[in-house]
């Protein structure tokens, strides 16, 4: 019971927040609601056992990435934000192309059968991050250093096309 | 409990917020951020199955899909400074070179 009320409102803030990041006529605002949106996925991520990923959450993704969607933002600060339109003019008919997604999205899931949940019974607190740590560098060893390899093409790649060419 | 459909509708409404948000925003940074939204949506739902089945597969994908996304994040953002400082605007219906 106190369970769902933390799931309903860790969900209700994350739509909050979610709706609010895709309206705001100012970047730096889209960023700051996408921040609380990352904190209360963290939350949900608690509610699931899943601790380790959901400080990765914080770190990786509110500590990073959105630290460096800040950076750029204001860095090309747009001053005739106040006065352009924010959304092309297709948008209403977007809107109900979501509404219709959603909806069917739902209508799935509601007439579809779902396990039971065996987790928290089963589950030890703190048993989460050795199992993973094993997992991943015996089972998922070759992803595990492909993603490494996307990381430095991510890296060289950033570098060399935001270096300004020196002719 | 929470039934795992909680989790299953949370994440959908999530991801449809960050498809109307692509499609319709023209602020590129925005479109950027919709992205991720849609991303954390398939983390929430691969990290809810991963609970309900005992199973870490899922949360071993989420650590893939939060490093491609920071791979992308970063090669995204260095071509936005590159296309904002040639064309001088980050609206994407302002990039049409190509329409002749």
């Amino acid at each position: 019971m106190i369970n769902q009320l933390i799931f309903l409102y860790f969900a209700a803030v994350i739509i909050a927040s979610a709706v609010l990041t895709i309206t705001r006529r100012n970047p730096v605002h889209s960023v700051l609601f996408m921040l609380l949106l990352f904190f209360h996925i963290a939350g949900v991520f608690v509610l699931l056992n899943a601790e380790f990923l959901a400080a990765v959450q914080l770190i990786v993704y509110a500590g990073a990435i959105l630290i460096l969607y800040l950076f750029v933002v204001m860095l090309l600060s747009v001053d005739r934000e106040s006065s352009a339109a924010r959304a092309n003019r297709f948008w209403p008919w977007l809107i109900g192309f979501g509404l219709v997604i959603a909806g069917e999205i739902a209508l799935l899931v509601l007439r579809g059968s779902f396990p039971a949940d065996r987790g928290q019974a089963v589950k030890q607190a703190g048993a989460g991050v050795k199992e993973l740590g094993i997992e991943l560098y015996t089972n998922y060893l070759v992803p595990f250093e492909i993603a490494s390899v996307i990381l430095l093409v991510g890296l060289v790649g950033a570098v060399m096309l935001a270096k300004r060419s020196s002719e | 409990m929470v039934p795992l459909s909680w989790y299953v509708l949370l994440s959908a409404a999530l991801f449809t917020i960050g498809v109307v948000g692509v499609l319709s925003r023209r602020n590129v940074f925005i479109i950027l951020m919709s992205i991720e939204l849609m991303l954390n949506a398939a983390n929430i739902n691969m990290i809810a199955f991963s609970h309900y089945l005992q199973n870490l597969t899922g949360q071993l994908f989420v650590i893939f899909v939060i490093t491609v996304a920071a791979a992308e994040a970063a090669v995204a953002l260095a071509l936005i400074i590159l296309l904002a400082r040639n064309r001088g605007t980050v609206y994407v219906d302002e990039f049409n070179l190509l329409k002749g």
